[in-house]
């Protein structure tokens, strides 16, 4: 704790996911505008005092839909991760800890899994279906836990030779049990970083999918959406693409710092 | 070295066939059916001319023999003709595979040019300001969302400064210009997206880099050479990078998946004409050969990326080779 202190960036970065989850789960408190209600005497103001990011051609406040798009940018984010770390951790167990044609099989569907382009598979499965909030959050999740799956079979193959699990054989343990109490406890500290650096790699899907068109659908309003929603204005009215981008850039960059630090923390052989 | 490459393409077999079957179920996961794009666009379409175009296209057949069939014609490279156009899907991928390939080869080019540097200088002066400040820029171009980058930029230099063309991959005039224009103009058309891609992939070739040269940097024969009395320059340049820079190898296996996935953005945004605009657009319309098509493709290519980054790992590296050669003995 006392080093993840001494790390200034991740500070930092920590203090900010903080901030916006505080901004979105207390988003009506801070805003006293309606991300939804349009004003057609303000469209397209700049930012002012009544209006601090500006208003888009429907003469919606910009800050309130940052805010309010904060709340399905980041739930996508967590649950698109937690489906993920689920389906990794699940997979990942079970092959390190059966081993054998088992493992050899979960193995090579990794692999094939990690040739696909992940956008396509994405774009492809999502475009078939429907592009709700549910369907998103599902399909990135499902296509994203390859890496975490070959972590926890590795870290599990090393556990398993360990006395503490042999010791709970010998007691009679059920494989369910020891793999549940005993394997994935231990061996969650690589997820933990690799979910933290998922979070920022899922807010950033969610954006490039709303960029084509099929993710979050307005009027439902996500950090996505919002800046797209601006491009046809970029040249008269700049802060509509601007601070729904600077808000996912800071976001997944606070991610990703705060991944590393914790790598950083996890792994001491690249300590000094 | 031949026998251990005939014995990993043989490893490929299963990939691949895992690769068709995924491809294949994903695009049948869909409800409605294909032949509805076309004849909902004309409702006067009659309910036989509908079963015609089913039977045309196999729909009328059980999955599993649907799926038999379109392997069977995958292995020759038949991948069934475009619902959209009729054209054969394979001469539609075929036309749009160079530029996407151009754009990525030109990309992971330039980011090994900085990104080896970067990762060296962030690797030798840990910890400091040229670290600190190398590392910032990376993480930075790594959370960047890049569309978003490439429609400011786009903006910028294309709208308000005029100093590039604002889309696509050659101007309309191309054909005037004498094979030096032609260069430049293709050049002009493809620094944005090449610019903007080498960025976002900085992070994962600088970060490796320093993590490779950290560790590497306190082996024993890193030690040694300084005991000879070796000049620092040396050491780092003759005997740490030669060591850390093998696994960049793997590194850019890996990044080809990313590439092409990323190239549906890039080729939506500035209007090039390749491969992830074209299964963008088959994706929109629906058209299962095409979409099928170029998922695998996609794939496979990102097979053949991992398949020589492998071999050509085993064949760099002294120690891999004299294992290999241990084991074929």
């Amino acid at each position: 704790m006392r080093e993840f202190m001494r790390n200034k960036m991740a500070v930092a970065a920590l203090v900010f996911i903080l901030a916006v989850l505080v901004f979105a789960i207390l988003a009506p408190i801070l805003t006293g505008y309606d991300p939804a209600s349009t004003d057609s005497k303000s469209v397209l103001t700049p930012p002012s005092r009544e209006h601090i990011f500006g208003t888009d051609r429907l003469g919606r406040d910009i800050f309130s839909r940052i805010v309010y798009g904060a709340r399905i940018s980041l739930a996508i984010g967590f649950i698109a991760v937690g489906i993920a770390s689920l389906i990794g951790i699940s997979i990942g167990a079970i092959a390190g800890y059966y081993g054998g044609s088992i493992d050899y099989l979960l193995m090579r569907f990794v692999d094939i899994m990690l040739c696909f382009p992940t956008i396509f598979l994405i774009l492809a499965v999502i475009s078939l279906l429907e592009p709700s909030v549910v369907n998103i959050m599902v399909i990135i999740g499902a296509t994203g836990w390859m890496g975490i799956a070959r972590l926890v079979r590795a870290e599990i193959l090393t556990l398993k030779e360990r006395d503490f699990i042999s010791a709970a054989k010998v007691m009679g343990a059920k494989d369910s049990r020891i793999i549940l109490k005993h394997l994935i406890p231990n061996a969650i500290a690589p997820v933990l970083v690799s979910a933290t650096l998922g979070v920022g790699g899922a807010i950033l899907t969610e954006s490039a999918l709303s960029f084509l068109g099929i993710g979050v659908q307005p009027p439902t309003p996500s950090w996505g959406n919002i800046l797209m929603d601006g491009r046809s204005t970029l040249g008269v009215a700049w802060w509509l693409t601007v601070f729904p981008g600077l808000f996912i850039l800071f976001t997944v960059l606070s991610y990703n710092i705060l991944g590393e630090a914790l790598r950083d923390i996890s792994e001491p052989r690249l300590k000094e | 070295m031949v026998k251990y490459i005939i014995k990993r393409i043989l490893g490929l077999i299963p990939t691949l066939i895992g690769i068709t079957l995924i491809s294949f179920f994903v695009i049948h996961l869909a409800p409605g059916k294909p032949t509805d794009v076309q004849t909902s666009l004309n409702p006067k379409v009659s309910y036989e001319a509908r079963q015609r175009l089913e039977k045309l296209y196999g729909l009328d057949k059980p999955i599993h023999i649907q799926y038999v069939e379109w392997v069977k014609r995958f292995a020759r490279l038949d991948f069934g003709r475009s619902y959209l156009d009729d054209r054969p899907v394979s001469e539609k991928i075929a036309e749009r595979i160079p530029v996407t390939i151009l754009i990525n080869f030109s990309a992971i080019l330039l980011t090994l040019v900085i990104g080896i540097p970067l990762g060296v200088t962030s690797a030798i002066k840990r910890g400091k300001l040229p670290d600190k400040l190398a590392t910032i820029f990376v993480f930075i171009g790594f959370s960047t969302p890049e569309f978003w980058l490439a429609l400011l930029l786009m903006n910028l230099f294309c709208i308000n400064l005029g100093w590039l063309p604002v889309s696509g991959i050659a101007s309309l005039d191309f054909e005037s210009f004498n094979i030096a224009g032609k260069i430049i103009d293709v050049i002009r058309h493809l620094i944005l997206p090449v610019a903007i891609s080498t960025f976002g992939s900085l992070a994962i070739i600088s970060r490796y880099m320093r993590t490779e040269m950290v560790g590497i940097m306190t082996q024993d024969y890193i030690r040694t050479a300084r005991a000879k009395g070796m000049d620092e320059n040396s050491v780092i340049y003759k005997h740490a990078l030669k060591n850390a820079l093998l696994p960049i190898i793997t590194i850019l296996g890996l990044s080809v998946p990313g590439l092409i996935g990323g190239s549906v953005i890039f080729e939506s945004i500035f209007a090039i004409p390749g491969m992830g605009r074209l299964f963008y657009e088959s994706v929109m319309a629906r058209d299962y050969p095409v979409i099928m098509g170029v998922l695998s493709i996609g794939a496979i290519l990102t097979l053949l990326g991992n398949f020589m980054a492998d071999i050509a790992y085993s064949y760099a590296d002294p120690r891999i080779r004299a294992v290999r050669e241990e084991a074929e003995a």
